[in-house]
């Protein structure tokens, strides 16, 4: 039941009412030990849990899921990472259930929180590494390097950025010679009344890393989807996800749907789908993501 | 048990005819109520229960041998240890203190609106806490955006504190009529403001982006996740001092249950005591829910609960209903850290759930008495 989770470069951090002199020596001497035998941990495998789903598909791209003991709601693929445990939405963690799974460190982006919980996990002895998130192809980039260094992987994961750099570049040559810039309107739709991306989204750098010009630049993030709104962004095509056109009915519902007669894209039935998580992941799925929709963007206004 | 049958006639003619109400019902005294001592020895030990078992459930196993050890040594270092003294702990301690607050928060304002459907929330401390907090999420990155890196969790801690404070000054300002409290007219003026407070809020979700949102839906749902032993200390002795203050409060509550004009006459101050009830509610339950989020139906089902067993006297209802929250709360909060383990439910869904079936089971078989 109390099998250690500390290693050794943790500070044991007591409760307010005991920090006892002997617990400062400890936590002295401990850090003494790390600092004099830094190959201590690097011989057993970390237990790691990760709170992002592209960092996740990072994890099995290296091999290393044997070290990986839970992921978040939000790693849906592969699909052997549904069957790890989950500890919740990574924006609603419990600091005793990840701790319960006596992970040595946790990996994920600066949306994880909340923050009092995170703190909760670093003072327990567990290392929290957070990305920050630019939706930019660094981002993809510095998913790679860094799961390489958390499971003690560098070479492969240099092999693998090497290799997604490729392909990136690829893609990008293939964007940069298309001659038309499609109008591009992104919905949201998983659950609850459809929203348009403006701005600083996800949605926004894939579109422009499509070859595409989002339709919707008046505002930042998500806001309700509207007749008007609609008709005068005037979208060549239409972005949801696989998920969001089930959710709203299926391709056939979603072009009855009375806001969309007004847009050019309704005249081609121009919508382009792809699964959530390779869509918007920003994962090692990126370039294919940015092909597909690039493709298929052309593809309607062709 | 001493059993009357006056209590069981009138439950019998309404059609209740469950085995446990009618044990339940053999319990009481002659008068057909639980005694003062007797209830508050039965909230006890039901307090005590709740924390036995909010300590020994989680997601992170630590069995009954190794609590008992760790106590007994607290010294040790083991990660169990530090699990539970950091985390487990003080969010019993804060589950306890907030249900303690909003149990005797509930009863105060039922006392003294002299109705059953007064909620602490009625007054605006919860709508006013959770406007407040809904700005501090939403326009803090904007307005102030080193505050998330420096302060923490402190300003959205305050701002829902001091919102709290300002609606319930408001309303209660606003029943004032020629110097002296209208209660009517401070509960229409509490409605008037909660709708505000709701309008306020779905403008802050229309504005917040997709991580505000969630931030803004998680609090209103409440959460004991992210109790630290800072703000636990700061809570408790809010809620404390609460305690004392309404516990002097119960003989004017039970004089003015009896009408406004006959607790004068006994000698009553009444407005003071409207004052001061007001006071209390504002900061027992202002400080919980700025640190907890909203926590609902505590305030409304404890005291009923206390009420239905052992009578209408506030010397009873008021701790009680302090004892029973606790109880509750404790016990709400030890399912929701277990039952989807190892991710946790929000705590508000988890109160209403277990706390509102249970009301009206109650309100079933207890009707003639409510």
């Amino acid at each position: 039941m109390s099998a250690p989770l500390l290693h050794p470069f943790s500070t044991p951090l007591s409760p307010p009412f005991s920090l006892s002199r002997r617990r400062c020596l400890q936590g002295l001497a401990s850090v003494g030990i790390a600092l004099h035998a830094p190959g201590v941990w690097a011989a057993k495998p970390a237990r790691m849990i990760s709170l992002s789903g592209a960092l996740t598909e990072v994890v099995y791209l290296l091999s290393a899921q044997d070290q990986l003991v839970a992921t978040d709601t939000t790693s849906l693929y592969p699909e052997a990472a549904l069957r790890t445990p989950k500890v919740g939405y990574m924006r609603q963690l419990a600091a005793e259930g990840v701790l319960s799974l006596r992970p040595d460190v946790v990996i994920g982006t600066q949306e994880a929180g909340p923050a009092v919980v995170l703190d909760q996990i670093r003072q327990a002895g567990v290392r929290v590494a957070l990305l920050p998130v630019t939706h930019d192809w660094g981002e993809v980039m510095a998913k790679v390097t860094m799961v390489g260094r958390e499971t003690g992987r560098e070479a492969q994961a240099a092999q693998l950025a090497q290799r997604l750099d490729g392909e990136w570049a690829g893609v990008q040559a293939q964007v940069a010679k298309a001659a038309r810039k499609p109008r591009a309107l992104f919905i949201l739709s998983h659950g609850g009344a459809p929203q348009v991306a403006g701005r600083a989204t996800a949605a926004d750098a894939l579109i422009r890393y499509a070859g595409g010009v989002n339709a919707i630049g008046q505002f930042q993030g998500y806001r309700a989807l509207t007749a008007e709104a609609m008709a005068s962004a005037a979208p060549d095509v239409i972005i949801n996800s696989t998920q969001g056109i089930e959710a709203l009915g299926g391709e056939a519902a979603f072009w009855t749907r009375p806001e969309l007669a007004l847009t050019p894209a309704f005249a081609r039935k121009a919508l382009v789908t792809l699964d959530a998580s390779h869509l918007l992941g920003f994962g090692p799925r990126m370039p294919s993501a940015v092909k597909t929709v690039h493709e298929r963007m052309q593809a309607f206004v062709a | 048990m001493s059993g009357s049958m006056s209590g069981v006639k009138p439950m019998a003619r309404n059609g209740a005819t469950g085995g446990w109400a009618t044990a339940f019902a053999r319990m009481r005294l002659p008068s057909g109520r639980l005694a003062r001592g007797s209830t508050l020895a039965l909230g006890g030990l039901l307090l005590v229960i709740a924390v036995l078992v909010g300590s020994a459930s989680g997601a992170y196993g630590i069995s009954a041998g190794r609590l008992l050890a760790m106590l007994w040594d607290p010294a040790s270092g083991a990660a169990d240890q530090l699990v539970f003294f950091n985390i487990r702990l003080p969010r019993l301690v804060m589950g306890v203190a907030a249900g303690a607050g909003l149990g005797v928060a509930g009863a105060l304002l039922q006392g003294l609106f002299r109705n059953p459907l007064a909620d602490p929330g009625l007054i605006g401390v919860s709508s006013g806490a959770a406007l407040a907090a809904g700005v501090a999420i939403v326009m803090g990155d904007a307005w102030f955006p080193q505050w998330p890196h420096t302060l923490g969790s402190w300003p959205l801690i305050g701002m829902a504190f001091g919102g709290g404070l300002l609606v319930t000054l408001m309303v209660y300002g606003l029943g004032r009529v020629q110097g002296s409290t209208r209660i009517g007219v401070m509960l229409l003026a509490g409605i008037a403001v909660n709708a505000m407070a709701g309008a306020g809020l779905g403008f802050l979700s229309f504005i917040s982006s997709d991580e505000q949102l969630r931030n803004l839906q998680l609090w209103l749902l409440g959460s004991l996740g992210a109790s630290r032993w800072s703000a636990v200390v700061l809570v408790a002795s809010a809620v404390a001092v609460a305690l004392c203050v309404a516990m002097r409060l119960a003989r004017p509550l039970n004089a003015i249950a009896l009408g406004e004009a006959q607790a004068h006459l006994l000698g009553i101050r009444v407005e003071r005591t409207k004052r001061m009830a007001v006071m209390v509610t504002a900061l027992a339950v202002g400080a919980v829910t700025a640190t907890t989020g909203v926590i609902g139906f505590i305030g409304l089902i404890a005291p009923h609960w206390v009420r239905m067993v052992a009578g209408p006297d506030h010397r009873v209802v008021l701790p009680g209903s302090a004892l029973l929250g606790a109880a509750l709360v404790v016990l709400a909060d030890a399912a929701a850290r277990t039952v989807v383990k190892p991710a946790e439910l929000p705590l508000g869904v988890l109160t209403a759930f277990i706390g509102v079936p249970l009301f009206l089971l109650m309100l079933r078989q207890f009707r003639s008495k409510v």
